[in-house]
């Protein structure tokens, strides 16, 4: 019959100069698929305007897709302009193309998970819900 | 008393207390009563709420784009809910509106917000309207609606609008799609974007002649034409979109429109509050899926004490 499950909102964006968004219009799509509501910002866009949107959206999880390496910069930054919009309850999770030894220290910046590319999409889905769920839970 | 600070968050036009209002109210969550009494009643009153239709691919989000610059720089503050459909199988969305607008991404007086048709029976002109109120009580005194003209919803909340826009392309069909739509009917001024791309004078003399017959509406329609990725032609838009308003105003078109979005949006609240309770007793039936589903609904309704 009707769904009762919770719609989340999220929103997909892409930091930075990097024009390569093959990989966050994927993920846009997986997550639209899996029943998510998905405002995609388009590319090129600064930290500050990812979590102005973010806000305006009211969105439980913030996705960051980069390809040209300033994650290490770009990531943080994002997670800063949450925090400076008053909404650093908002998490941010990261892919694209990361090494490694990049990964632990993102996650000692903030970032919720970081995926790589290889990442089976169901997992990245379902840590999008889980990542939802608890910021929604949080609130209420 | 999480409620008294989200009432302070929309007095003092705080982004997050806005877009957390609106959310809560689409969600048909208790707080919204509250939320939504709060708010001063003159000031939606004297909002200008603009309705931007017309088929995908016409311009509507970058045209928005540039009616926003344009209202930003008389010094309005502006309101923006852009709605994109839902998936029927999925229930997901891609809601990409934001990308023609992200220009004004830092600017704290516009307020956009994407909504998701949630392939609801209704509830969707509730969840506009009350969002149209939200943000005309947290001070934007233009608020536009941009949906793709297409469906009975859609079509619905268009009707939330003071003045509807119908945003048409030349390459888009021919004469006779632009009057299949039905759309045509319902807009106060038709708006022919692309102007730079061939076929758009063709197009606009089409649709100056469909404006021009006298089963529309007075003649009051308008035709403008406009290149919005250049920004051309947005200010003779804003001359003319003035130009309905004083007419609208005048006539008492503003208040009956007005009236009839009114109660609208009371029935779609009303199937709203209803629903989840009938759905509970059909899912409660247990009943084996025989006879006229029409004898049951009136059963149902009928326990209800509604029939």
């Amino acid at each position: 019959m009707a769904e009762q499950k919770k719609t989340y909102r999220v929103l997909i964006g892409k930091p930075g100069l990097d024009g390569h968004d093959r990989g966050a219009k994927f993920i846009a799509r997986a997550l639209r698929d899996a029943g998510f509501e998905v405002v995609y910002t388009g590319i090129r866009r600064t930290p500050e305007e990812i979590a102005a949107a973010a806000v305006q959206e009211d969105v439980s999880a913030v996705g960051l897709s980069l390809l040209s390496g300033a994650h290490m910069s770009l990531f943080p930054a994002v997670v800063k302009a949450l925090k400076n919009s008053g909404a650093g309850d908002i998490p941010v999770l990261g892919g694209g193309v990361i090494p490694d030894e990049d990964i632990a220290l993102l996650k000692e910046a903030g970032i919720n998970a970081v995926y790589t590319p290889g990442t089976p999409v169901d997992k990245i889905i379902g840590a999008f819900r889980a990542a939802c769920e608890t910021q929604k839970s949080g609130r209420n | 008393m999480i409620s008294e600070q989200l009432l302070r968050g929309l007095r003092e036009h705080d982004p997050r207390g806005i877009a957390r209002a609106i959310s809560l109210v689409e969600e048909n969550d208790p707080l919204a009563d509250e939320i939504l009494s709060s708010i001063d009643d003159s000031l939606v009153d004297q909002a200008m709420v603009l309705g931007i239709t017309g088929p995908p691919g016409a311009g509507k989000s970058t045209l928005t784009d540039r009616i926003i610059s344009k209202y930003r720089s008389q010094g309005s503050r502006v309101g923006v809910i852009a709605v994109d459909p839902s998936s029927p199988i999925s229930g997901g969305a891609i809601l990409g509106d934001r990308i023609r607008m992200m220009g004004h991404a830092l600017d704290k007086d516009v307020v956009v917000r994407s909504m998701a048709t949630r392939g609801r029976l209704g509830g969707l002109c509730a969840a506009a309207g009350a969002a149209v109120r939200i943000l005309a009580g947290s001070g934007c005194s233009v608020i536009i609606i941009e949906t793709v003209g297409v469906g009975q919803s859609e079509m619905d909340i268009i009707r939330l609008a003071d003045i509807t826009a119908l945003v048409l392309a030349p390459g888009l069909g021919d004469d006779i799609q632009a009057m299949k739509a039905g759309l045509l009917e319902v807009a106060d001024i038709l708006i022919v974007n692309k102007a730079d791309c061939a076929g758009a004078e063709t197009l606009a003399m089409d649709m100056e002649c469909i404006a021009r017959e006298g089963g529309n509406k007075k003649n009051t329609t308008q035709v403008c034409m406009t290149t919005a990725s250049e920004g051309k032609g947005i200010d003779e838009l804003l001359a003319a979109i003035e130009t309905v308003d004083a007419s609208h105003r005048e006539s008492g078109e503003r208040r009956t429109r007005r009236e009839k979005a009114y109660d609208l949006e009371v029935l779609d609240w009303a199937i709203e509050m209803i629903k989840p309770s009938i759905i509970e007793k059909i899912e409660n039936l247990g009943h084996a899926r025989k006879g006229a589903p029409r004898l049951l609904a009136s059963k149902l309704l009928g326990q209800n004490n509604l029939g």
